[in-house]
């Protein structure tokens, strides 16, 4: 893709993709372990009879799907955001560590009683898990900013080494913590999007909509960054707040993915390439784009992860390493023979 | 050369320092100043500062102490889009990522005169068209930048700042790529430039685009600026030597009078050895 976006083919390309959303968040409440009576659903949405079925469609189905749209399309933008500031293909939060350490927040509060404070919607999961995220997107973008200039590869292996101090603070709580908060945490740290309600979802949307806000709003300097912090100057970008902005963004986008889905990978690495060979690298269309097919990607792999071993559930976060990993490799390889 | 007014200044940097943190080299209280329709060339061997220089001037980096002015405004107060609507720049080190097509480049050029999610009008679409004509590199308007030759790079990048349609240029070693064709393309293209009342500072180790093309010549060495003046003054055996040491020798341009610089044959060394 080589054309210059306009104003029409910006509004084709995200009608595009905007119809690719709708169509998967329409259809994925339909599918799952259970099968569900399409009459019973109908009934008690137009008539108020109360059946079964129709409480899995609506409190448990729907809130599932928004959720893993939402983490998708959150963890997809984050991941283009931070190619760009770290230019480096490999970047995502997961790879980072920044989806490491906001678990790492969150597991001491689901194994510490004392630390889990609920207040409406919100709980000290999100706070946690928050300050977890907001600590390591600190610790990259201080190296990034480094004076004596930190090589982007240098940053990546910084934050695969933040993954693995992670994951041994978390064998760590695992191993003080009492046995019976064992299975909760196991099933939050493979990435889970069961159990959630609309009162949950809500409670994700005060990190996750300035996030978000903050890193759409940086789609056109974004382009500038792709050639480096100098040429982007140059072009007029105030290249510090850009970069601060995204790495706020990330860092509160990650943390409400975070919190409630626990760390779900290789979303934030896969979906951007898909959108930059689908439709271009311009980040207008990238970020939006990103978002509507990150959402539509997770919530289909959740649908696979409801029905693959029905009656029982697979962990979302298994899919998505699945097809993850060897898309890592793939861009990995390819990079080091352009070098 | 063309003998220009010189007198209306559009850049004029002002007593600047600079120290890189954790190094011991530094820039010293340096001035200099670009006016409306005047080439200047700034040389000096490697490391000598001509560089941050021009990263100073253009704001890239911030003085320690000192200011740089674009006209009367002080662009320490001066936000980096208004910086961009007058002064071009052109980083040494600018690499691609990410496949951007070679008219998606150009057009990034458009930033400053540009708000919101930046959607060009028909006037920006002009302009882009025309820089992509001037740089010679409308040819490649669909190519990836990426898939590019390093001298097509640079074409591309120059049409990318002309784009911005500056007042005054600051180049940092824009034809270390070019082949020597190209290489006076661009000095020609930097006197069409000029004659439309721009005006262009470039740093070089080409000493000859220098001499043949700058109407000034900045020379500078150890993070000092130790000559100023027109290329005939500067570019001499004697300050040559003192700057770079032995290994260049000077003839004068038969019909133009201009210095050409050569490789020395290392002669006068030998006698100065064997006597």
């Amino acid at each position: 893709m080589t054309g210059m976006l306009t104003r029409k083919r910006f509004v084709l390309l995200m009608a595009g993709y905007v119809l690719l959303s709708i169509l998967v968040l329409a259809g994925a409440p339909f599918f799952g372990s259970e099968r569900l009576g399409l009459d019973n659903v109908k009934n008690a949405l137009l008539s108020h009879i109360p059946h079964v079925d129709a409480d899995i469609f609506f409190h448990h189905r729907i809130p599932r799907v928004l959720l893993a749209f939402l983490v998708g399309g959150s963890l997809a933008v984050a991941g283009s955001s931070l190619q760009v500031v770290l230019r480096n293909p490999l970047a995502e939060p997961f790879i980072l560590g920044i989806a490491g350490a906001g678990a790492v927040g969150a597991v001491i509060v689901i194994s510490v009683p004392g630390l889990s404070i609920h207040f409406g919607p919100f709980s000290s999961v999100q706070f946690f898990s928050l300050l977890g995220c907001i600590l390591c997107v600190g610790a990259i973008y201080w190296l990034a900013r480094s004076p004596l200039g930190v090589s982007m590869n240098t940053i990546l292996l910084a934050g695969v080494t933040i993954n693995i101090l992670c994951g041994a603070a978390i064998l760590l709580v695992r191993y003080i913590v009492s046995p019976h908060l064992l299975v909760t945490m196991d099933r939050w740290m493979m990435g889970g999007l069961d159990v959630v309600g609309y009162r949950e979802l809500s409670g994700l949307l005060p990190l996750l909509l300035p996030g978000l806000a903050l890193l759409f709003l940086q789609g056109y300097a974004l382009n500038q960054l792709a050639f480096g912090e100098k040429m982007a100057m140059g072009h007029g970008v105030n290249v510090a707040s850009v970069q601060k902005q995204v790495f706020l963004g990330t860092g509160l986008t990650t943390a409400a993915a975070v919190s409630l889905a626990g760390p779900i990978g290789f979303v934030g690495l896969i979906i951007p390439h898909a959108v930059r060979r689908l439709s271009g690298v311009d980040h207008r269309v990238v970020l939006p784009a990103a978002f509507c097919l990150g959402g539509a990607f997770l919530t289909v792999c959740d649908l696979f992860a409801r029905m693959v071993v029905a009656p029982t559930e697979m962990p979302v976060g298994i899919i998505t390493a699945i097809i993850g990993g060897p898309v890592f490799l793939r861009i990995l390889l390819k990079k080091n023979r352009n070098m | 050369m063309i003998e220009t007014t010189m007198d209306r200044k559009i850049l004029s940097v002002q007593g600047v320092n600079y120290k890189y943190a954790g190094s011991d080299w530094q820039l010293f209280s340096t001035s200099f100043a670009v006016s409306e329709g005047e080439i200047i060339g700034i040389i000096g061997p490697n490391g000598s500062g001509k560089s941050t220089l021009l990263k100073l001037a253009s704001g890239v980096i911030t003085p320690d102490s000192g200011n740089v002015f674009l006209g009367e405004k002080d662009i320490a107060k001066m936000k980096r889009r208004q910086i961009a609507r007058i002064l071009g720049y052109f980083p040494q080190d600018a690499v691609g990522h990410f496949d951007y097509s070679v008219q998606e480049v150009v057009a990034m050029g458009r930033f400053p005169h540009r708000s919101g999610a930046g959607f060009l009008s028909p006037h920006d679409m002009d302009v882009v068209g025309q820089c992509l004509l001037r740089a010679e590199v409308e040819q490649y308007r669909e190519r990836h930048f990426s898939h590019l030759s390093g001298g097509e790079r640079q074409r591309v990048l120059l049409a990318s700042v002309l784009a911005q349609e500056p007042n005054v240029l600051l180049l940092d070693e824009p034809t270390s790529a070019l082949d020597m064709q190209h290489q006076v393309k661009f000095f020609r293209l930097l006197t069409e430039l000029v004659a439309e009342g721009i005006g262009v500072a470039v740093v070089t180790h080409d000493l000859n685009l220098v001499s043949f093309y700058s109407h000034r010549v900045l020379m500078l060495k150890d993070g000092k600026i130790i000559e100023e003046g027109r290329p005939g003054e500067i570019l001499t055996q004697e300050t040559l030597k003192d700057t770079y040491g032995e290994g260049v020798d000077i003839i004068l341009h038969p019909t133009t009078g201009l210095p050409i610089i050569l490789p020395g044959t290392g002669l006068e060394a030998q006698k100065a050895k064997t006597s």
